[in-house]
């Protein structure tokens, strides 16, 4: 019998279960890799660019769109119109196909003489610097005298986990130690299905320093209302610790977004524990270590 | 046909700790009935309407009454309470009846108490007319699969979910859909409906991520996938959610409307909605006996278990909840035919051989449960916004779905993670799954796998993992074992949870007709 390659048969023998580990955690290090696909870019931007397609600034781009009409030649011909009320110019039709009788389908191309000059973006970032496991610990072990109380949960009627467990399950994620790992970190996780009134209870009674709040259920922009909600149920309380650290994440999060709602910070999708007990530590030097001295 | 070599006498081992585990259960659940039981006899008997209590908030009728009665009468079961009324006012009708219940106008003090063979022949005209009619529904059911079957068998049955708010609007794309190939149509409910502890009324227009479970709404659907059946030759099958508080009078609308499959898992309920547990299992034995003399297929939430917690570490929990739910399925009368038990295609795709290892677990599931119509779920859990890869994940779904002959293939959108589906993602899914399984038709008769080889190690493994699983939740039980989070992770208190207060101990002379006439129903 061929045995093509013999070092990977060999490695479910035995010893299998760690062979399995082994692998979990390599395909790990590549959906890292993959969620790395997004690190800021060393070059420096500069001036104004147009969409890439083959060759630079041709502004090629494709949509797909669905039109509520049988697929012919009208149809076609509105599918062109409505790509130049949206500004695409030399527009084709590559596929339309009926979707059934009343609905058509269009893949079409065009170009898009629309401009974006670098210079007038501005992007809120994050820009703590990112310490190691060891570092947070002995520095916010010698400049404050007691752990922080860092509480956690997914609130409103999210029974999504996966984020607020990633960010504080002792085992980590992708290799990166979670907040309950952290000697310096009271961590607390509430877990799934937390009202906000209830959160609201917990932040008082144990007078916490930060609080992080996940949503993975985004239909029609919930995520953003329960994080709102939150605020506002925070605001209406009296005993609110002063200098709590509001932090909110999820799938469809950005640090811009968390901002503009009124939170501290805001983590998207690919976070590590160690990003996010990185900025606390930051932050609770600024806001508490004064006090302490 | 088996592929895999699985140990016969480990699955035989699992079957016997699977019924080990739930005998207790079952014991407790033969001693408890709920407000929401208690809610679906009444509509079985005839008890329809809705009342708004608050404006634009209908509140059924059904509720009023069991809310009024409190659970001190109903412990002697609601059928024996309208048994005495019947008996002291024989010529009220059930709107009469339901309207001096509510106002407060009927003395309980001098009502006679039956005893459940009086009260049995005096209800048994209402009695005889809810179960004539699930009959009637069942048969004409049978008769239209029957007439029109499938068509070409092309692969698995192909599944559809919409999930617009408005059932209009569900319509036109459930309509749309079936005319693109698919066998199965799901109107996806409103989020949150399962913990309403009432069922909405009426025709709605307006919900989140869904539209909300209401008979007229099953109606309404269930009437326009048979004109669109007749249109094309093909039965369309219909599909909504039996679960959460108001699980067994969801059961009963769907039994009444003629719906082919019922979502319908207490775990789901326990671990995702946080509803007590002792509520929901009590609530889904009565509902699956409904189920079970209605004909429908129920389908299990297995698959949810790997969106949560990392699939390729805990597929023995998914393993070992499908032996659990068939045993607890059996018991509620269904026959092999009716148990759609969930499977899902979770595995991270960054792992190397995790088409394989998709493989496998699908192969698994199949040879163990080869008679029950697996509906085997797409991947969800990671996708993200690339909706070019997500489509490529999905035909790799497909592919595993026809490499094993699965049943019930629930196709996915590139879309997912993102928003409900458009009508063109439903298009390009079924372009593909029709593309695909049309391609792949007789893979599944020509695909052996090589002994030894990874596929058959890894369901191996699983499975030795799954029996040990079961072992432990033998040994502590079922109501402990979710307490430790053992499934998905996610730990549940015993009396926590939603919906515990409505669970109630019956009296010696507890009567429900019908939990004795669906006793064993489904079963040959």
């Amino acid at each position: 019998m061929a045995r093509p390659n013999k070092k990977k048969s060999s490695r479910g023998r035995g010893r299998r279960p760690q062979s399995t580990q082994n692998q979990a955690e390599r395909s790990s290090q590549n959906s890292q890799v993959a969620a790395a696909k997004e690190a800021p870019v060393k070059r420096k931007f500069a001036g104004k660019i147009r969409l890439y397609g083959d060759v630079e600034n041709d502004g090629v781009v494709q949509i797909s769109f669905t039109l509520p009409m049988p697929a012919c030649d009208e149809a076609r011909v509105a599918a062109l119109q409505f790509a130049e009320k949206m500004n695409i110019q030399k527009a084709s039709v590559l596929h339309m196909e009926a979707i059934d009788d009343d609905f058509s389908f269009f893949v079409v191309y065009g170009q898009c003489e629309a401009e974006v000059d670098l210079e007038q973006i501005e992007v809120p970032k994050l820009d703590h610097p990112q310490y190691g496991f060891h570092e947070i610990n002995d520095m916010l072990g010698q400049k404050l005298d007691r752990k922080l109380v860092v509480l956690g949960a997914c609130i409103g009627t999210d029974a999504h986990t996966v984020g607020i467990d990633a960010i504080f399950n002792m085992k980590g994620y992708l290799g990166d130690y979670g907040l309950e790992r952290y000697s310096c970190f009271e961590a607390i996780n509430l877990r799934a299905q937390v009202d906000v009134k209830d959160l609201a209870d917990k932040i008082i009674e144990k007078q916490a320093d930060v609080v992080l709040v996940s949503r993975v259920v985004t239909q029609r922009d919930s995520h953003i209302e329960e994080f709102k909600k939150l605020l506002a149920e925070l605001s209406s309380r009296e005993n609110v610790p002063a200098k709590l650290i509001k932090i909110c994440g999820g799938p469809r999060m950005t640090h811009k977004e968390a901002i503009d709602i009124g939170y501290d910070a805001g983590f998207g999708p690919g976070t590590l524990p160690g990003q996010v007990a990185s900025y606390i530590a930051t932050e609770a030097l600024q806001r508490f270590a004064d006090q302490q001295d | 046909m088996t592929k895999i070599n699985l140990d016969r006498d480990i699955i035989d081992h699992c079957r016997e700790l699977a019924e080990s585990v739930a005998h207790p259960v079952l014991i407790y659940i033969n001693r408890h009935s709920t407000v929401s039981i208690e809610r679906s006899v009444l509509r079985l008997l005839g008890f329809q309407g809705a009342h708004e209590v608050e404006k634009g908030m209908p509140y059924p009728v059904c509720n009023l009454i069991v809310d009024k009665l409190g659970q001190d009468k109903l412990k002697m079961g609601v059928a024996s309470v309208i048994a005495s009324i019947k008996n002291r006012y024989p010529r009220w009708n059930q709107a009469k009846m339901a309207e001096k219940i509510i106002k407060g106008e009927v003395n309980f003090e001098r009502l006679e108490i039956l005893p459940p063979d009086k009260a049995q022949a005096l209800l048994k005209p209402w009695i005889d007319t809810a179960v004539r009619h699930i009959d009637k529904m069942r048969y004409r059911k049978e008769d239209m699969r029957h007439k029109l079957g499938r068509g070409k068998k092309m692969g698995p049955l192909k599944y559809i979910i919409v999930a617009t708010g408005n059932i209009y609007e569900d319509v036109k794309h459930a309509q749309s859909a079936a005319k693109q190939g698919a066998d199965i149509i799901a109107v996806i409910r409103s989020t949150a409906q399962s913990l309403l502890d009432y069922v909405p009324h009426g025709a709605t227009t307006e919900g989140f991520g869904g539209t909300f479970a209401t008979q007229e709404n099953f109606k309404i659907m269930r009437e326009a996938l048979d004109e669109t059946s007749e249109e094309l030759g093909r039965y369309i099958r219909l599909c909504n959610y039996s679960s959460g508080l108001c699980m067994s009078e969801i059961a009963v609308m769907g039994a009444e409307e003629g719906l082919d499959y019922l979502l319908n898992d207490a775990m789901y309920g326990i671990l995702f909605r946080d509803i007590n547990m002792k509520r929901t299992l009590i609530d889904q034995h009565f509902s699956r006996m409904v189920i079970a003399r209605a004909g429908i297929g129920i389908q299990t939430g297995e698959d949810n278990y790997l969106t949560t917690a990392d699939a390729f570490h805990n597929h023995h929990q998914v393993l070992a909840s499908q032996f659990l739910n068939e045993n607890l399925a059996k018991h509620a009368g269904l026959r092999d035919e009716q148990i759609g038990l969930g499977h899902a295609f979770e595995v991270d795709p960054m792992v190397e051989d995790s088409f394989l290892i998709e493989l496998a677990m699908a192969q698994m599931v199949r040879e163990i449960f080869p008679r029950c119509p697996i509906k085997y779920m797409p991947p969800t859990r990671h996708k993200q916004g690339d909706i070019f890869f997500s489509h490529v994940m999905d035909a790799m779904f497909n592919m595993v779905g026809s490499m094993t002959g699965q049943s019930i293939q629930l196709l996915g959108m590139a879309t997912e993670a993102n928003h409900n589906p458009y009508l063109q993602d439903r298009f390009w899914a079924l372009k593909s799954a029709n593309y695909i399984f049309s391609a792949c038709r007789s893979l599944y008769d020509d695909v052996q796998f090589v002994p030894n080889g990874k596929v058959m190690r890894q369901a191996r493994q699983v499975l030795d993992r799954t029996h040990r699983f079961l072992r432990k939740i033998d040994q502590q039980g079922l109501f402990e074992s979710i307490e430790h989070g053992m499934f998905a992770e996610m730990p549940r208190a015993k009396d926590g949870g939603k919906g515990h207060d409505g669970i109630f101990e019956k009296a010696r002379q507890y009567f429900n007709p019908f939990y004795d006439l669906f006793q064993g129903q489904g079963r040959r």
